[in-house]
């Protein structure tokens, strides 16, 4: 770049000079930032559907660290099934459905009624993709994607549960944008270790899992269905019962743990 | 290398380091610095954004009206935030999850907007990189003090490597449980400015007022 001469600086401060200086500036800014945003997007891809694998093998517990995930992930198997009914599709591609493009397409998709929308999904697919981890006895874990929203973002999860269809293994949630510090919980070891061991329907088949205010004592009667929620975050943590509510509601993937529980997972 | 050169990335350190001497960039380093690795790619992007943000200033200084410069500054630093941001997204992706907002709060940074309008709109580009440079560098011994120190004492390890084995794990150590919470880089970064205060007393700063000593006169 040329030096320039004392005399630069008083015509550096005319209005047509600083216009052109603010749309030069924001010109190379703007296509910088739009190029590297473009060129890193496959990889930026990539690792998005690497780290879902991921959290879907850390759920069923298989995955803590180390190990090939893409390896480790041929052991899950991806189902469709369609939500209404609760009945495997077959005909349908598992690794080829994208549940939010289908929820955004109105034949593929179903308004959900505002009344029961707690969770603020607005539509959902007809179809749902589940993933079921088999063991030595048949199906050993199920593996269920939740989303919903909390109290800045739509949070995005997997819950595991046992074969049993009522049994609580595991549940993460991997993407979301919560109160960093605070809301972040909800992807912690720590608060996912509080719902081993939990269930959702009571004897009578009501839906029973809910986040409490606070902690959970052990000799409370309802201690089974209750998680220990965190002060500060009262707004996150009803996210997380609402979105229950509705995934594993009527609605929601309700139909297809009936089935499971009345003929196990393979159906 | 000329003697401006050295001083503009060595003064930096610990001379007028940008954290002990002028204690700006104090919110990244206590929410990063939990753990050593989330902390070095923190590190790594504000001494990227620091050094490149001071060379585009630089270079457009005798071009820049005054009366806009500050929001061309800021344009500039956050368009280099982004990149750096999705690059860690694209090749980094764990660790930028666990970096959340604070790669993109380096646009708010004090560091760089005060290193791109305090040195970069007034000196020599190659000057300029390498004050980004040690003001970088400068960050990041700080960072990683502090990470190492929260780290160790807060979990027994250090980049995820188990060093002092804990009670919990059948070892000896009982972690401190507050090391991991933000309060304790306040107190580890209070412990390092004394230690530094101490050491070059010359950054001590003139007390504003000082306790006036009372006459038994005065008090009567």
């Amino acid at each position: 770049m040329p030096e320039p001469d004392q005399s630069s600086g008083a015509k550096t401060e005319t209005v047509a000079r600083t216009l052109l200086v603010a749309l030069v500036v924001s010109l190379v800014c703007s296509s910088f930032v739009a190029s590297a945003a473009v060129l890193l997007k496959p990889r930026q891809v990539a690792n998005a559907v690497l780290d879902v694998r991921r959290n879907i093998l850390r759920v069923a517990g298989l995955y803590d660290g180390g190990g090939d995930v893409e390896q480790l992930y041929r052991s899950i198997e991806p189902r469709i099934i369609e939500l209404e009914t609760g009945a495997y599709v077959q005909s349908a591609d598992p690794e080829a459905f994208d549940p939010v493009e289908a929820a955004k397409d109105s034949a593929l998709s179903v308004e959900v009624p505002a009344e029961i929308d707690v969770a603020r999904i607005g539509r959902r697919a007809k179809l749902a993709r589940v993933y079921l981890v088999h063991g030595d006895a048949g199906i050993d874990k199920i593996i269920l994607p939740v989303s919903g929203y909390g109290l800045w973002s739509t949070m995005y999860g997997f819950l595991a549960l046992e074969a049993d269809g009522n049994t609580i293994a595991d549940i993460t949630f991997y993407e979301h944008g919560e109160t960093p510090g605070l809301g972040d919980f909800v992807g912690k070891p720590a608060w996912r270790a509080l719902w081993r061991e939990k269930r959702l329907f009571d004897e009578s088949g009501e839906l029973q899992i809910q986040i409490a205010k606070g902690h959970v004592s052990s000799d409370d009667p309802m201690a089974d269905y209750r998680v220990d929620g965190v002060s500060g975050a009262t707004l996150t943590g009803n996210g997380v019962t609402n979105l229950l509510e509705y995934w594993l509601g009527d609605h929601g993937y309700g139909p297809y743990l009936r089935r499971i529980r009345e003929h196990g997972g393979d159906l | 290398m000329s003697s401006a050169a050295k001083r503009a990335l060595l003064d930096p350190v610990v001379d007028s380091n940008p954290v002990t001497l002028h204690v700006l960039g104090i919110c990244s380093a206590l929410a990063v610095t939990t753990s050593l690795l989330p902390s070095l790619y923190m590190c790594l992007a504000l001494t990227v954004v620091a050094a490149c943000a001071n060379a585009a200033v630089s270079t457009i200084r005798h071009v820049l009206p005054g009366s806009i410069r500050i929001i061309v500054q800021m344009t500039i630093i956050a368009s280099l935030v982004i990149v750096v941001d999705e690059s860690l997204k694209a090749f980094a992706f764990e660790t930028s999850r666990e970096l959340s907002v604070f790669v993109g709060l380096i646009i708010t940074n004090c560091i760089v907007l005060g290193r791109t309008e305090g040195f970069a709109s007034k000196n020599p580009v190659g000057l300029s990189i390498l004050d980004g440079l040690g003001n970088g560098f400068g960050y990041s011994v700080i960072l990683i003090l502090v990470a190492s120190t929260r780290e160790l004492l807060g979990a027994g390890t250090l980049l995820g490597y188990t060093v002092l084995p804990k009670v919990a794990d059948g070892g000896w150590y009982n972690p401190n449980g507050m090391m991991l919470l933000p309060p304790s880089a306040f107190f580890v970064i209070g412990l390092i400015i004394w230690a530094v205060r101490s050491w070059k007393a010359e950054q001590v700063e003139k007390p504003e007022f000082r306790i006036h000593e009372v006459h038994r006169t005065e008090a009567l």
